[in-house]
C-alpha cells in the first residue's frame, strides 16, 4: 500500500527536466517531459548508482550523467543493449500539484525491488 | 571621340542589372547618368520581406551601393524622380530641375501597388508593400499599433502578414477568393499553406470584399461589404501591381499595360530601351525577377551596339520567402484539356507534390513541404524533356533517380547553359567556369563571383551539388553520416540550416528539419543547441535542458554525483587574497579534496550540489569568476614565467597568457578548447600539445594550432609567425571563430584539422587577411554576450535556483 505526499507544484520542475525529493529512504528524481507527464524513479542508475535527476530527458526517457545508459522513465527499465532497472514510484497529479506515493511497508515484493 | 550619353531613369533592381551588364561587356562606351526616385543605392527588392521579418538589415540587402556608381564615374542622382522626358531635345527632366541629355534612354521604373479604389484608402496607415520606406512604416506600425490587416493573400500579402506576425502583430489576411496564392497554387497546395499559416497564428477571412477603411486621422478599422468590421493600426494593400508608365505615357511612348517593346526591348522610339517591371513584351508583364535578368542580358547587349540576342519571353517559377514553409511553383499547374496529373500525398510528412504533364512533358509543377526538386522539375518544363522513361518515379526526385542509377541525372548531367540560379540567370557553364579559374571553395564565394544563390537561395543545393563536383576529385560525394538516430540530417546540414533560415532555438530546428523524435535525445540537443548559440550569438534561446549536467549547474560531476569547482585563475597567476578565499571555503564547507590542475588553477572536489551557490558567493566575494573546467568552452591558458623572470624568456609570456584568456573566457566551442604560451621554445608551457600555443621567440611569437595531448597525441601544426601581440590576438579569436563556425560539436580541434585540412585553415586565417578580420570581429560579438560569469548569476539566487535545491523532502 502506499502513502501519499504532496511533494510540489507541476511547474517547480523545469519542461525535459527534473528535481529531487529526500526520502528516508534516499532520492527520488522527480522527472517532467515536454507534454506535461510526470515520472518518478529512484535517483540511482542501475549501472554505476548515477543521478539520474540530473540527466536529460527526451521522449519518455532519461540518459544519464555519468556513462549516457538510457532508461525508460515509466518503468525504470534500460534500454537495450544494457540492462538493468530503476525502481519507479507512482504519482499523481491533481490540480497541478504532484502526489508521491511511497511503499508503506504492507507490499513486500516491491520494497524487495526497492533495496535490492 | 565623345562618349555617347546614357541616361537610367529608375535606379532598381532591372535597370542597373541592365548597367552591370552592360559595363560588362562595353565598359567605355557610354558616359551614364542615373535617376532614382528612392534616396539610396539599389537594393535587393525581394529581401524586403526578410527585412521585414527581422531575418535581415537594410544593409545587409544593399546590392550596389553609393560608392560603386562612384567608382565606375556613373553619375546617380538619389532621391530626384525624373518628371519629365523631352524627347525632341533629348532630355530628361527631374523633379528639381536637373536636366540631363540623352543619346539613349532606358526606363526601368518598376511598377506601384495597386491601390484598392475604396474610401479610406489614402488614410495614414494604409500603404502598400514595395520599398524600404514601406518596410519602415510597417516597423514603425508594429511598435505602436497592434492589429494589422494584409489586403491580399498572394505572394506578397502573404511574405508581409507573416512579417508583420514576426513583429509582434495580430495579423489578419483578407483574400477575396476562397483560395490563396490562386495564380501559383491549385486548391490542394493552397489549403496545406493556409493551415501551416494559421497554426503559426496568421488569421484569414478567406471570399471576403473589403468596403471601406474606417477611421479619422489615421486607420481604425476595416469594413467589408457584409458589414463585419475588423480593427486595423495598419492596412497593407497587396492585391497587385500596375507597370509604373506614367512617364513614357506623357512622352508619347506608346503604351498599353505597360511600356511596349520588342525582341530587342526598345520602345517604339527606337533610342528609347526598357526593362523590368513597367514593360510589356509580347502582351506579357512580368512581376518578378528571372524575366528582368534575361531582359537586362539581351537590352545591354543591344546598348552596347553588339547587336545579338533576342528577348523572347520567359517561364517563370515562384517561391514564398516564409521561413519554414517551403513552397514552390512554376508553369500551368492547374492542367487543362489532355493534361493529367501525377500527385504524391504524403500527410504525415506535410509533402504534396503536383506534376502537370501533357504527352510526357512538364507542364507545370506544385511542390508544398519538399522543394528540393523544383529547379529539377522546371528545368524539364523549360526544356520540354520527355520523363517517359521515369514518369512513376519523378516524384520522388532527381536523388532518387541518381542513386537508383536508372538516369543518372545529376547536375553534372545537365547542359552547360542549364539554368542553375532562377533568381540570377546564372547558368551551369558560368558557375564550373568561375569554381576552376577562380579556385572558389564555398558556397559563399560562388555567390560573391558569380551571383548564383544571392537572392532568394532555393538553388543553393544545386551550387553545392556543382561545387563537390567541380572540386572534388572523386566524382561521388559520400553522403555524410546523420547527426544521431533522431534525423537523416548530418552535423553539416543542421548548421546550414541553422544559418540560412536564422533558425534560434531547438524546437524551430526540429520543426523545420522534421526531427522524427519529438524532442531529440541527449546526443542531437547538445549539439543543436551549441549551433543555434554559436551562429546567432544574442539572438538564440540557450535552452539549459539541453546542455550536459556540467553546463547546466557550471560544475563537473563526479563518480559520486558530488561536483568540483575551479575558479579561474588567469595565465595561472593567482595571490594570496585568492587562496586565502579558497582555504576558507574549503574549510566552510568540508570540501575533502584540494589539487592542483594541469591546466595551472586550483580544483576543489567532493562539494555537495545544494552548497554550489554558496560556495560561488564567496569565491566571487574574492574576485574570482568560473573557470568553465566543465564546458565544451575555453579552459585554461597556461603559461610560463617567460621575460619576466626566466632567463631564457623572450617575451612577456604570461602577460600574453592573461590577456588571451581575458579575451576568450566564457567562449562556447564545439569541444573543449586549451591554450599555452610558452616564453621560448624550451616550451616549458607545452604550448605544442594544444588546440592554440604560442611559442615566444626574440623576433615575435610562433603559432601552433590543433595539438591534443588526450588518448592520441597530437603535436600542432605551426600556423604563421606573428610580430605584435595583438596580432597574436587577432589570429587568435580568428582562429578560434573558424573552429567554432565550423567544427561539429564533440569535435577538438586536432581531428577537425585533420578533416579539412591545414592548408584549408591556413588559406582562411592567413592567406585572407579580410575573412580574417570579419572572423574575429565576430568572435568579438559574440563574445559580449558570453562574458558573464555563470556563477555570479547563480549565486545571486535569480538564475536556475530549482538546478540547486530539492524540491521536497518527505518523511
Ligand atoms: C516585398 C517584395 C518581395 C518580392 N519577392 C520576390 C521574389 O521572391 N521573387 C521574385 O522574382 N520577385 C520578387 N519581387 C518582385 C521583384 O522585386 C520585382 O520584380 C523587381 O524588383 C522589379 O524590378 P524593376 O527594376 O522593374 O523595378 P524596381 O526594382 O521597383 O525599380 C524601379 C525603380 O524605379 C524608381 N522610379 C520609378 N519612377 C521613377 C521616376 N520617374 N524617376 C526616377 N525613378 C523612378 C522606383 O522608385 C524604383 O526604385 C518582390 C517584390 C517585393 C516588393
Ligand atoms: C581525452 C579524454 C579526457 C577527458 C575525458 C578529460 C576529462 C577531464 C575532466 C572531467 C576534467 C575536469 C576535472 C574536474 O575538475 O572535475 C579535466 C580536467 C583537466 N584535464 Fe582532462 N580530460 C581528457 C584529456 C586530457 C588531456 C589529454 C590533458 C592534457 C594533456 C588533460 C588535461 C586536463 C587538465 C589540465 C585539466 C584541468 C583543467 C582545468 O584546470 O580547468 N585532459 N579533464
Ligand atoms: S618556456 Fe622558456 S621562457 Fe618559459 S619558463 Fe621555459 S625556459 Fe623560461
Ligand atoms: S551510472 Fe548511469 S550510466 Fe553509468
Ligand atoms: S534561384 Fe533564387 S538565388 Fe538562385
Amino acid at each position: 500500500m502506499y502513502d501519499w505526499h504532496e511533494i510540489g507544484a507541476l511547474d517547480a520542475i523545469p519542461r525535459l527536466g527534473a528535481r529531487v525529493v529526500k526520502t528516508p529512504r534516499g532520492d527520488v528524481a522527480v522527472f517532467r517531459t515536454a507534454d506535461d507527464q510526470v515520472f518518478a524513479l529512484r535517483d540511482r542508475c542501475p549501472h554505476k548508482g548515477g543521478p539520474l535527476s540530473q540527466g536529460i530527458v527526451h521522449g519518455r526517457r532519461i540518459t544519464c550523467p555519468l556513462h549516457n545508459w538510457v532508461l525508460e522513465l515509466d518503468s525504470g527499465e534500460a534500454v537495450a543493449p544494457d540492462v538493468g532497472c530503476a525502481t519507479s514510484y507512482p504519482l499523481r497529479l491533481e490540480n497541478g500539484r504532484i502526489w508521491l506515493g511511497l511503499n508503506n511497508g504492507t507490499n513486500v515484493s516491491a520494497d524487495a525491488r526497492e533495496s535490492a | 571621340m565623345k562618349k555617347e550619353q546614357l541616361v537610367l531613369v529608375g535606379n532598381g533592381m532591372a535597370g542597373v542589372r541592365t548597367l552591370e551588364e552592360l559595363l560588362a561587356i562595353a565598359p567605355d562606351r557610354y558616359e551614364i547618368t542615373v535617376f532614382g526616385a528612392e534616396p539610396r543605392g539599389n537594393y535587393n527588392r525581394i529581401l524586403l520581406s526578410p527585412v521585414l521579418a527581422g531575418e535581415k538589415t537594410v544593409d545587409q540587402i544593399m546590392i550596389n551601393d553609393l560608392p560603386w556608381y562612384a567608382e565606375r564615374g556613373i553619375v546617380l542622382h538619389a532621391g530626384r524622380p525624373v518628371m519629365r522626358i523631352d524627347r525632341m531635345r533629348r532630355q530628361v527632366i527631374a523633379a528639381d530641375g536637373t536636366v540631363a541629355g540623352y543619346d539613349r534612354l532606358l526606363l526601368a521604373t518598376g511598377s506601384d501597388p495597386f491601390m484598392l479604389p475604396i474610401p479610406g484608402n489614402d488614410l495614414p496607415g494604409v500603404i502598400g508593400f514595395r520599398d524600404i520606406n514601406d518596410v519602415e512604416t510597417m516597423l514603425a506600425a508594429a511598435r505602436t499599433g497592434k492589429h494589422a490587416v494584409v489586403i491580399g493573400g498572394g505572394l506578397l500579402g502573404l511574405e508581409a502578414a507573416n512579417g508583420l506576425m514576426k513583429q509582434g502583430m495580430e495579423v489578419t489576411v483578407v483574400h477575396v477568393l476562397d483560395t490563396l496564392m490562386e495564380r501559383q497554387l491549385d486548391s490542394a497546395a493552397a489549403e496545406l499553406l493556409r493551415v501551416s499559416l494559421e497554426e503559426r497564428g496568421l488569421r484569414f477571412l478567406m471570399g471576403a470584399n473589403t468596403a471601406a477603411v474606417l477611421g479619422e486621422e489615421h486607420a481604425r478599422a476595416v469594413r467589408f461589404k457584409d458589414g463585419l468590421e475588423i480593427p486595423a493600426d495598419l492596412v497593407v494593400m497587396a492585391v497587385g501591381i500596375r507597370p509604373n508608365i506614367e512617364l513614357a505615357k506623357q512622352a508619347g511612348i506608346y503604351c498599353e499595360r505597360g511600356i511596349v517593346v520588342n525582341d530587342t526591348l526598345q520602345s517604339y522610339d527606337p533610342r528609347v530601351y526598357a526593362v523590368g517591371e513597367c514593360v510589356q513584351h509580347r502582351g506579357q508583364c512580368y512581376g518578378l525577377v528571372a524575366p528582368l535578368w534575361e531582359q537586362a542580358k539581351v537590352c545591354a547587349n543591344h546598348l552596347a551596339r553588339y547587336g545579338i540576342g533576342r528577348y523572347q519571353g520567359s517561364a517563370t517559377s515562384t517561391k514564398l520567402k516564409v521561413t519554414g514553409i517551403d513552397l514552390f511553383s512554376a508553369g500551368n499547374f492547374n492542367g487543362g484539356p489532355g493534361c493529367e496529373e501525377i500527385v504524391l500525398r504524403d500527410p504525415a510528412r506535410g509533402v504534396y507534390k503536383k506534376l502537370v504533364v501533357k504527352e510526357n512533358r512538364v507542364q507545370g509543377a506544385v511542390l508544398y513541404g519538399d522543394t528540393v526538386d523544383g529547379s529539377w522539375y522546371f528545368q524539364l518544363l523549360r526544356e520540354g524533356t520527355d520523363i517517359g522513361a521515369f514518369r512513376e518515379t519523378v516524384l520522388f526526385g532527381h536523388a532518387h533517380m541518381a542513386d537508383s542509377g536508372r538516369d543518372g541525372f545529376s547536375v553534372m548531367t545537365m547542359a552547360d547553359d542549364a539554368e542553375i540560379c532562377g533568381c540570377n540567370g546564372v547558368c551551369k557553364g558560368a558557375i564550373v567556369k568561375a569554381i576552376t579559374d577562380q579556385k572558389l571553395f564555398t558556397v559563399d564565394e560562388v555567390r560573391a563571383h558569380t551571383k548564383a544563390s544571392a537572392s532568394c537561395g532555393s538553388c543553393t543545393g544545386l551550387v553545392e551539388q556543382l561545387l563537390a563536383a567541380t572540386v572534388g576529385a572523386f566524382d561521388k560525394t559520400p553522403k555524410e553520416k546523420a547527426l544521431c538516430k533522431c534525423t537523416e540530417h548530418s552535423h553539416d546540414q543542421v548548421r546550414k540550416t541553422i544559418r540560412e533560415h536564422r533558425l534560434t532555438s531547438l524546437r524551430a530546428v526540429f520543426d523545420f528539419m522534421e526531427w522524427q523524435t519529438p524532442d531529440g535525445c541527449h546526443s542531437c540537443r547538445p549539439a543543436i543547441n551549441y549551433y543555434v548559440l554559436s551562429t546567432w550569438p544574442g539572438e538564440a534561446q540557450d535552452d539549459q535542458q539541453s546542455r550536459f549536467i556540467n553546463e547546466r549547474v557550471h560544475a563537473n560531476i563526479q563518480k559520486d554525483g558530488t561536483y568540483s569547482v575551479v575558479p579561474r585563475m588567469w595565465g595561472g597567476l593567482t595571490n594570496s587574497k585568492e587562496l586565502r578565499a579558497i582555504a576558507d571555503v574549503a574549510d566552510k564547507f568540508q570540501i575533502p579534496t584540494v589539487k592542483v590542475t594541469g591546466g595551472q588553477r586550483i580544483d576543489l572536489l567532493g562539494v555537495k550540489k545544494e552548497d554550489l551557490p554558496s560556495v560561488w558567493a564567496d569565491l566571487n566575494a574574492a574576485g574570482m569568476v568560473s573557470g568553465h573546467a566543465y564546458g565544451k568552452s575555453l579552459r585554461t591558458v597556461k603559461t610560463c614565467v617567460g621575460s619576466d623572470w626566466c632567463r631564457f624568456g623572450t617575451q612577456d609570456s604570461t602577460g600574453l597568457g592573461v590577456k588571451l584568456e581575458r579575451m576568450t573566457w566564457g567562449s562556447w566551442t564545439p569541444h573543449k578548447f586549451k591554450m599555452a604560451v610558452s616564453g621560448c621554445p624550451r616550451n616549458c608551457a607545452e604550448a605544442t600539445i594544444k588546440d592554440f600555443g604560442v611559442v615566444c621567440v626574440d623576433s615575435g611569437y610562433e603559432i601552433h594550432v590543433g595539438g591534443n595531448g588526450g588518448i592520441k597525441i597530437r603535436g600542432t601544426d605551426l600556423l604563421c609567425k606573428v610580430a605584435t601581440e595583438d596580432e597574436v590576438k587577432a589570429y587568435c579569436g580568428a582562429f578560434m571563430q573558424l573552429y567554432r563556425e565550423e567544427g561539429r560539436y564533440l569535435e577538438r580541434t586536432a581531428p577537425w584539422i585533420e578533416r579539412v585540412g591545414l592548408a584549408y585553415v591556413k588559406s582562411r586565417i592567413v592567406g585572407d587577411e579580410e575573412g580574417r578580420k570579419a572572423l574575429y570581429a565576430r568572435f568579438l560579438d559574440s563574445q559580449q554576450y558570453a562574458q558573464i560569469d555563470p556563477w555570479a548569476e547563480r549565486a545571486s539566487g535569480r538564475v536556475d535556483a530549482h538546478e540547486f535545491q530539492p524540491l521536497q523532502q518527505v518523511g
